[in-house]
């Protein structure tokens, strides 16, 4: 459609004496039929050509739309993603990473053999279970309380999703300072309580302690907005009826409200539990200049930990990739699991 | 999979706005007790991003001594001045800005253009691709830092910010939001009568799509930035703090100093979050509001 009413509109513009003047004289009524077969030809291929346009361009241009999405997905995600399945299959350093020799599994086989990936996987689990648990539990309560009509709610809210915005490494190192052992807010608040000081850092269970507490405090008020906006999709007439029967409170919270929001709890798991299997710059960073062992009796490295150790401060870019994977596999694990315990649910309600 | 991506269509953002606050008869005053529990989870929320800013106008000898100090000193601006000068905190600024700012550009407008195309056109595999876009959300990025390390390594892009910008600048959720939020908000009559007057895909677009998304644009838009700016393992792995570091990456080597100086530490943490602090008061609500819209569709 552009070149004819683009060659009109030029002409038009460049030359607008020129059309009147050069014009040909009408000398026969022959040519003027011609000229006008002509035009209408050409206005018929314009329609035509339109209406090709269209259909392709209804045809194609959702392709187009989704096109960057797909097109940055497997450069960035896809090709990565199965080129870590073959680097784990290969030794690969990183100091010369395109010299690749195969071993086939012998990387996996380390893997298992090695002492710190269990360490690691028991240390991911367990910080995961003493985060993900409180942390979903507190959002719950704080969602409820957020629900009932408050004055400052707007203000309640925001100050909630706060610790949102705080980066991991400003989060950690704010902690690190007030998990300190000697001079540390936590261990002087403990003493006036009467409890001794607590070597954060350096115990098993207080040092992941320590570190789960990062992960709830700046997950809590997120996952309480999550579970604030599923309660306020709860139909009201539930709870009137409830109330009716004579349901108390708690009794609504427990029947109506946990009920209701059982989608959005199992949403909320499946993310934080991925969150919790990628776990890695709290537990970096909680180990001050220490670097990327987790403490030193590598007390709280996790998986995520121990692959960067593995690849980037041991050199052992193969043996990285196989962590990786088997990250991925366990990721699978746990979302079949998942499956298994939602359709179960399912059944039975 | 499809029965879930369908669901929640019924509870969508539109349906939210739509249903009024008052509506709810239940929503009962809260008590004493709720606000006293409250504020002590407002305190427990903002008390260390407040100990921050205290931590880092003391000094560091100061802080190695009980109790604790509750209030400001007088060392803000030395400390402030020495983190900005060691940790190359105004450098680390601007590449952070540069970084979260196009990332969030480029997820806000491909994400409306998927969005839109699997919310309201037809086309051949939509719902196979739309599965594809959802399954992309599980993959946890450790899975392709390594080969992701050698491709940028093999273009010579270690410690240039487009080794952060690319591999980030599309987001799985976001196609999802955009998806969800337009094929509530976008009637399907307004396209046709856009198409009935002979306008073509882009120009629908550019006139139709675009002005009506841009509520979840600019939630989108604020969330993605937050995300950027505060991501930590790809950026650590990919930059080094000689090099063009963002803020994350930086903050790291301050922690990591030989003589930590706590202090010094606590003004470089400060000036790290300050930005998005600042960006919260002023797009609180909102961005409250985009959690919980986006939220729902979980």
């Amino acid at each position: 459609m552009a070149p004819v009413t683009g060659t009109a509109h030029d002409t038009a513009a460049t030359a607008p004496s020129g059309e009147g003047g050069a014009a040909p004289a009408r000398r026969s009524g022959a040519r003027d039929l011609a000229a006008a077969e002509r035009r209408r030809e050409r206005r018929s291929r314009r329609y035509q050509r339109r209406s090709r346009w269209y259909r392709r361009d209804v045809r194609w241009s959702p392709y187009a739309f989704v096109a960057p999405f797909f097109l940055f997905f497997a450069a960035f995600g896809l090709f990565p993603l199965l080129y870590t399945g073959w680097a784990s299959l290969h030794r690969v350093e990183l100091t010369a990473p395109t010299d690749m020799e195969w071993v086939g599994l012998r990387n996996f086989a380390r893997l298992l053999e090695d002492e710190f990936f269990w360490n690691a996987l028991k240390n991911t689990f367990t910080i995961g279970v003493i985060s993900t648990v409180p942390q979903l539990l507190i959002a719950l309560g704080i969602a409820h309380l957020l629900n009932y009509k408050l004055r400052g709610s707007m203000f309640f809210r925001v100050a909630a999703l706060t610790p949102y915005a705080t980066s991991v490494a400003a989060a950690t190192l704010v902690f690190v300072l007030m998990f300190g052992r000697d001079y540390g807010m936590i261990n002087w608040a403990l003493g006036l309580a009467g409890i001794g000081p607590v070597d954060w850092q350096n115990g098993a269970w207080t040092s992941q302690i320590a570190v789960s507490t990062i992960v709830v405090w700046r997950w809590t008020g997120y996952n309480a907005l999550i579970y604030l906006a599923a309660m306020q999709a709860v139909p009201n007439d539930l709870y009137e009826s409830a109330a009716l029967d004579g349901a108390s409170r708690w009794q609504q919270f427990v029947h109506v409200t946990i009920p209701s929001l059982r989608p959005t709890i199992l949403f909320t798991c499946v993310v934080s539990t991925i969150g919790a299997t990628q776990l890695f710059g709290e537990p970096l960073l909680f180990n001050g200049g220490g670097g990327a062992t987790g403490g030193a009796d590598h007390q709280f490295q996790t998986l995520g930990l121990y692959l960067y150790e593995q690849g980037w401060v041991n050199l052992h870019l193969g043996r990285a990739s196989a962590i990786a994977w088997t990250m991925f596999l366990i990721l699978l694990l746990i979302g079949a699991v998942n499956w298994l315990l939602v359709r179960r649910l399912r059944k039975s309600a | 999979m499809l029965t879930t991506t369908e669901e929640p269509t019924a509870t969508g953002p539109a349906a939210t706005a739509r249903r009024p606050r008052i509506r709810a008869g239940r929503h009962l005053h809260g008590g004493r007790v709720t606000y006293a529990v409250l504020t002590v989870f407002t305190l427990g929320s903002l008390f260390p991003l407040v100990w921050t800013a205290i931590a880092a106008s003391r000094s560091n000898s100061r802080l190695a001594q009980t109790p604790p100090p509750f209030w400001f000193g007088g060392n803000l601006f030395k400390n402030l001045q020495i983190a900005w000068t060691d940790a190359n905190m105004g450098t680390a600024l601007l590449n952070t800005t540069v970084v979260a700012g196009t990332i969030a550009a480029g997820t806000v407008v491909f994400s409306t253009l998927a969005g839109f195309a699997f919310a309201k056109l037809r086309f051949r595999f939509k719902n196979l691709l739309m599965v594809l876009v959802i399954g992309t959300m599980m993959v946890p990025p450790q899975l392709s830092v390594v080969p992701l390390y050698m491709l940028i390594a093999e273009l010579s892009w270690t410690d240039r910010l487009q080794s952060v910008i690319l591999p980030t600048l599309v987001s799985a959720f976001g196609v999802f939001f955009m998806r969800q939020y337009l094929s509530e908000a976008l009637p399907s009559e307004v396209i046709e009568a856009a198409r009935v007057d002979g306008a073509s895909s882009w120009r629908v677009v550019w006139h139709v799509v675009f002005p009506a998304a841009r509520p979840a644009m600019a939630v989108l838009g604020m969330l993605t930035f937050v995300m950027a700016w505060n991501d930590f393992f790809w950026p650590i792995i990919a930059l080094t703090q000689n090099g063009s570091p963002t803020v994350q990456v930086a903050l790291t080597g301050l922690g990591r100093g030989y003589i930590p100086d706590q202090s010094v530490i606590m003004a470089g943490a400060l000036l790290g979050t300050l930005p998005l602090l600042v960006a919260f008061v002023v797009f609180g609500r909102q961005i409250v509001g985009g959690i919980m819209q986006g939220a729902v569709k979980g």
